[in-house]
């Protein structure tokens, strides 16, 4: 599986594929009989099967006896549903599978209670959001709320037609006051909609369910839509309230069931006979879209790495204090390992450089140490490349912060670091994000973090994110406390120092793992390192159906 | 052997017309082509794309489709012979090889006619004739009524009189039609009414005899060929006892079990035959046989016949070019002690029709068409290739199947091994029956009657069997590597040809996906979870059991292949896939494996033919029993069709009301259109909700 395959390259006309041309590849064969690889690999490969064994257990959905009332009923479970909808094993790109993991105490909503991710349908890619009515009825709650406008912001970023699979309730009642007032609740999801349309981005909604109050207007203000007969039914109020407010008794049908919206209020565009009818004529909706997916950048037949995925395991491993040449890392992630890198002599604590990935081509920028002056210098300028060029960044996150003493500040590290981080920040090129290791401080601003809109953002399961690391952090605390206590003559004995710490301590490795990053929706997901290409690979597929546009840098300060 | 070449009395011949289409229309070019003689086609407006006109060296349009106005037409294809200047016409098998009139005209016209002279065929041609001729000239034969007298009343007195069973036979009949077998008096009228209706149709001619009908006789037929100097020879004979429909399906010669003093015996009483009637050119006399070597004239058929292959096979004689010489005044190339009969050899008749649908004659694209190689002692004989369409103007016959080997047992063995080759998807084959004909250990024992379909139908026709788990493994790999290669297809089409989007790999984040297929097995439908693994392999799960399944799709030639490991065992299979089945051939024999269509796609089309009955194919209606508001009970006839020259009585599925009839008598329908509406009843409703 090795296989280098030059005769790809030279079968496309028009290609340089002159001798001289070539690029050396990148990569070393890791000695993986010693200890710290072996370490490495057990470490990582327990986390991924930790990480699988979640996943089996979110994809369920909800319980059992949830699950099969609603099979019973001559529906498909959501992820069926996705399943018949897209082209016929193709894959499927899923988003923020841990969203709402161990985020409400005692109630488990499995993936959040909604279903994301970017699919092919009819050789389209879409942004497919699915409510999964075995969670809660489908019902929305805060953590919904933000994966489906997350889902949507993607979209939006990358033109994707989006497909909605209804099947909720509508807002969680007892959470309507994180789910309804602010600006990114639920109201945005018919905000998006609206102005993707605007944007001629298509909305399809397909009504496989309840869509009750706003939920009414998912498919109402979609381009075009479907109903499932007997199933779906789309009114603003609903028969208990309909009863309650003036005394007339209706069946969930008869007031705003299929043949309702399709005959006489016009709601809906196409009746259903069954789920599968729904997702066959959604596909036809898509496939008469005329959609052509346009690429502003140049592709190659792609080639796999020359080295086994799996030794990122004994490469990278769980440690975080271990450190690790970034350079490996690509090397198993980008097209026959090569690496054409810039300034390879300058800044060298980041790497950077242009590699190809799926054929598509990327700007690598990863770290190898902390952030200084030159590095941040050799960032920016390495950025402002792939600006003028088109090429999609690819950022991989495993970093401090940038240097701090008094020799650095005298030298302006905040000055570079801000070249650097205004360079992330104005950089219109899609931006992927992967953090495979620490992200802190600064440093998280300067590789791209959340704040900084990648178009997405993984985690390896070994990440950590925070401010700083828990025990820098503990001793700051320790430091501020010892210097107050001395300060009111007060006595701060090593245990009271190591009580203090403790706690900090915990709660920064708590809130710095990746599930709880994960279950917030503060990333796109967590994968297996292994994967990392294919989904890279895949995310800058979904990236490149919008144009990629000029790039206006702010001020830089010299 | 010598070349003898015409005599004073012949003419050379230079060019031929063939009046004939299909495969014996190609077969006698072939020969023609051989011999340096031109050869010229006619076609109707069906047969514009076939093989026999490409063929041909030139060829000429003569009408519409229906044979009547066509190939049945005699002043048209006489014309074209005097545009193309052919000297001769060869009227190969049906249409008009048996037409006196025809042989006359031709005489009249100055172009030879390849048969016997127009008095051979009149007398022959009606049955009641030639059998008074054969009891004359000492060619024992069975009894029967040939009168004049047609009268329904006579002909069932004489039917009594024979005693039943008994056959009632068109007198200017052939090929089972206007044929019927009555058991017992009370059926009759109901069968003499028929066997008009059809030969009437058929013959325009509804006279009929009836003879004594003989339990399982065999049918044994002998090659004879005269000349115009007053020669003539056997050439040994064929047994064509297993038939359906009354019409043959299986032959070969020698015909088993023969003494070589019967075989003696045969061949001289037939050669008897001919001469009674001053014989020319290739006839064949046909005997009824019983189990103790009795054999009793039948018929003579004044033509070459679709089985003269096997006859040629074991004389190593071309029979097309005896007929061109002799037509050309030559003598009979060789004298009866120079014909030596050399080993064994089958012909099996691969028809479009449907064995477990009372082998109902069918039409049809042949969409895919895969046939064994031919050698020396392997021949196709076909007028059709792959993308032709079998007509439903004409007769259903794809191809003969014809093989030599040294002794029978061979010869079947080497028609099995062949047959498995033969592969056709589009439309209902009887190449599997065939198959299980020829496997069969009676008929390996040579213990063969006309009887011997209807008597082993349990063996030959099995009700289907469950697949096994392989195969429907093998089913879905295909079915999926199928929906691979049209996402590659789109793929290469795109902008964006490499995105991990278009590859069929299957992948979800984080776990594997598995896909609940349902595949259909004869009735049922069969569940299997195809999970795809990260190495390109599946697991496929049926039941309770797992198996490990990899494989690739290749192409060899037009077709392709499945090359497949299911649990380490690799296996190669071709893999056709349409519309909505799995066609699987391999030489463990050939798997159908439905592809479940969804509800909301068969309820479009099946929607205007529910509590319908429908056409089982294009014809025309001949009678209408029932009208708008009858009762009628499941079974009852509802209508008559005449299609492919045969008739059809379509009957009621269930018992319920008539609601709509939608055509009358004579109006043409077309395969699958609704023919008669029943009203919708409650039982209905319910199932289709």
């Amino acid at each position: 599986r090795l296989a280098l395959r030059p005769s790809a390259r030279a079968a496309v006309p028009g290609l340089h594929a002159y001798h001289g041309d070539s690029v050396a590849s990148l990569g070393t064969k890791p000695d993986s009989s010693s200890a710290i690889y072996q370490e490495n690999y057990e470490q990582m490969k327990a986390l991924v099967n930790q990480l699988r064994e979640r996943v089996q257990h979110i994809k369920l959905g909800g319980d059992e006896k949830a699950r099969t009332r609603h099979i019973s009923r001559g529906k498909l479970l959501p992820r069926e549903r996705i399943d018949n909808l897209i082209d016929p094993g193709s894959p499927f790109l899923e988003l923020s599978q841990f969203a709402g993991y161990q985020l409400y105490d005692n109630e488990e909503v499995p993936a959040g209670g909604i279903i994301t991710g970017i699919g092919r349908v009819s050789g389209v890619e879409c942004m497919i959001i699915a409510n999964d009515a075995t969670v809660k009825g489908g019902t929305y709650y805060p953590v919904t709320v933000k994966k489906h406008l997350r889902a949507q912001e993607i979209a939006m970023q990358s033109r994707l037609p989006c497909i909605y699979l209804v099947d909720s309730g509508g807002a969680n009642l007892p959470r309507q006051a994180d789910v309804f007032p602010d600006r990114d609740h639920f109201g945005r999801i018919f905000y998006n909609q609206a102005n993707m349309s605007s944007k001629n981005i298509t909305q399809i909604a397909v009504v496989m369910g309840f869509c009750t109050a706003g939920g009414a207007y998912l498919p109402a203000m979609a381009d075009e839509n479907i109903i499932v007969r007997k199933q779906g039914t789309i009114f603003l109020g609903g028969p208990p309230l309909v009863k309650a407010a003036t005394g007339e008794e209706v069946s969930a049908e008869d007031l705003g069931g299929a043949d309702l919206h399709c005959r006489k209020s016009g709601v809906t565009d196409h009746c259903a006979l069954d789920d599968r009818h729904a997702l066959h004529l959604t596909r036809k909706i898509v496939k008469s879209l005329n959609y052509q997916k346009k690429l502003d950048v140049t592709i190659e037949p792609p080639e796999d790495p020359l080295f086994p995925a799996d030794e990122l395991y004994g490469i990278v491993g769980a440690n975080l204090k271990r450190t690790f040449d970034v350079r490996e890392v690509i090397a198993r992630i980008v097209d026959g390992s090569r690496f054409n890198e810039f300034k390879a002599l300058y800044g060298d604590t980041l790497v950077t450089g242009f590699a190809r990935i799926f054929g598509y081509p990327v700007g690598i920028i990863g770290n190898n140490g902390v952030l200084f002056s030159e590095s941040a210098k050799k960032g920016a300028h390495f950025i402002q490349l792939c600006c003028q060029r088109n090429i999609p960044l690819l950022f991989l996150q495993n970093i401090t912060g940038f240097m701090v003493g008094r020799d650095y500040e005298a030298e302006g590290i905040a000055k570079d670091g801000a070249k650097m981080v205004t360079a992330v920040a104005c950089a219109q090129v899609p931006k992927i994000t992967v953090i495979i290791g620490g992200s802190y401080g600064a440093g998280n601003y300067g590789m791209c973090g959340r704040a900084f809109g990648p178009r997405f953002l993984y985690l390896w399961p070994n990440a950590r994110v925070s401010v700083m690391g828990g025990e820098q952090a503990a001793n700051v605390l320790a430091t501020v406390v010892k210097d107050q206590k001395a300060r009111e003559g007060k006595q701060f004995s090593s245990a009271d120092e190591a009580a203090l710490k403790e706690p900090i301590i915990k709660r920064f490795e708590e809130e710095g793992n990746p599930y709880y990053s994960s279950a917030r929706v503060w990333d796109d997901g967590i994968i297996d390192p292994v994967d990392t290409r294919l989904v890279l690979g895949l995310s800058i597929s979904a990236a490149l159906n919008a144009p990629i546009p000029k790039t206006n840098f702010g001020i830089m300060r010299m | 052997r010598t070349m003898k070449y015409a005599t004073t009395t012949g003419r050379n011949i230079t060019k031929v017309l063939i009046a004939n289409r299909g495969e014996i229309a190609c077969r006698v070019m072939r020969t023609a082509k051989k011999m340096g003689i031109q050869s010229v086609a006619v076609y109707s407006e069906a047969d514009r794309n076939s093989m026999h006109v490409d063929m041909a060296d030139e060829a000429y349009s003569i009408g519409p489709s229906p044979s009547q106005q066509s190939y049945l037409s005699m002043e048209k294809i006489i014309q074209v012979a005097k545009i193309s200047a052919a000297q001769a016409i060869h009227p190969g098998y049906g249409f008009l090889s048996e037409n006196m009139e025809f042989c006359e005209l031709c005489k009249q016209e100055g172009i030879i006619f390849i048969g016997p002279p127009s008095s051979a065929i009149r007398d022959m041609g009606i049955k009641s004739t030639s059998k008074s001729i054969m009891a004359a000239a000492g060619v024992p034969i069975i009894e029967g009524y040939h009168g004049e007298d047609q009268s329904d009343q006579c002909l069932k007195k004489h039917a009594g009189r024979i005693s039943y069973p008994v056959m009632i036979k068109a007198v200017r009949g052939g090929g089972g039609k206007g044929m019927r077998i009555v058991r017992s008096e009370k059926e009759f009228q109901e069968e003499l009414e028929s066997a008009r209706r059809e030969a009437k149709k058929s013959f325009n001619d509804d006279a009929m005899l009836i003879e004594k009908f003989v339990e399982t006789p065999r049918h044994v037929e002998v090659q004879v060929f005269g000349d115009n100097h007053g020669n003539a020879v056997y050439l040994f004979e064929r047994d064509c006892s297993v038939q359906r429909r009354h019409q043959k399906i299986i032959e070969e010669a020698p015909a088993p079990g023969i003494k070589p003093e019967v075989r003696k015996k045969l061949g001289e009483t037939a050669v008897r035959a001919a001469k009674a009637v001053n014989y020319v050119g290739a006839g064949t006399v046909e005997f009824i046989m019983d189990s103790k070597d009795n054999f009793y004239f039948m018929e003579m058929n004044t033509r070459l016949q679709v089985e003269h292959p096997v006859t040629e096979m074991i004389t190593g004689t071309d029979l097309v070019e005896w007929q061109l010489r002799i037509a050309a005044g030559e003598k009979i190339p060789l004298i009866q002690e120079e014909i030596t009969l050399q080993g064994h050899a089958f012909e099996a008749r691969i028809y479009a029709e449907d064995p477990n649908n009372n082998f109902m004659p069918g039409a049809g694209p042949l969409v895919h068409l895969s046939t064994p190689q031919a050698d020396h002692s392997t021949r196709i004989e076909t007028g059709v290739r792959q993308g032709d369409e079998v007509s439903v103007y004409y007769d259903p016959m794809i191809a003969k199947l014809v093989v030599w080997a040294a002794d029978r047992q061979m010869a079947l063995r080497k028609l099995r091994y062949s047959l498995r080759q033969y592969n056709i998807v589009g439309l209902h084959t009887n190449i599997d029956f065939l198959l299980k004909l020829s496997g069969h250990p009676e008929f390996e024992a040579g213990n063969v009657h006309t009887n011997f379909i209807p008597q082993h139908h349990k063996d030959l026709l099995p009700s289907r069997k469950a697949a096994a788990k392989e195969v429907l493994c093998q089913a879905a790999l295909g079915l999926i590597l199928k929906e691979k290669a049209l996402t590659d297809a789109f793929r290469l089409q795109t902008q964006d040809q490499f995105s991990p989007f278009s590859s069929s790999s299957g992948r979800r984040l984080n776990f594997l996906y598995t896909r609940n297929m349902t595949l259909r097995d004869g009735k049922n439908n069969v569940a299997i979870a195809v999970t795809y693994n990260h190495d390109g392999s599946y697991s496929m799960q049926i039941e309770d059991k797992t198996f490990q399944v990899l494989g690739d799709l290749y192409s060899e030639g037009d077709c392709t292949y499945l090359k497949c490991s299911i649990n380490g065992v690799a296996s190669k299979t071709k893999l056709i896939i349409l519309e909505n089945t799995i066609y699987l051939f391999s030489m463990e024999g050939s798997v159908e494996i439905g592809i479940p269509v969804p509800k909301y796609l068969s309820s479009v089309s099946s929607e205007g033919t529910q509590g319908s009955t429908i056409a089982p194919m294009t014809g025309t209606i001949e009678k209408v029993f029932v009208k708008a508001g009858d009762k009628v009970k499941a079974g009852d006839s509802l209508m008559v069709m005449i299609t492919m020259k045969m008739e059809h009585t379509i009957k009621a599925p269930k018992d319920g009301t008539i609601k709509k009839v939608f055509y009358g008598e004579g109006s043409q329908a077309n395969r699958h259109s609704p023919l008669v509406e029943f009203e919708e009843e409650e039982s209905d409703k319910r199932e289709s909700e």
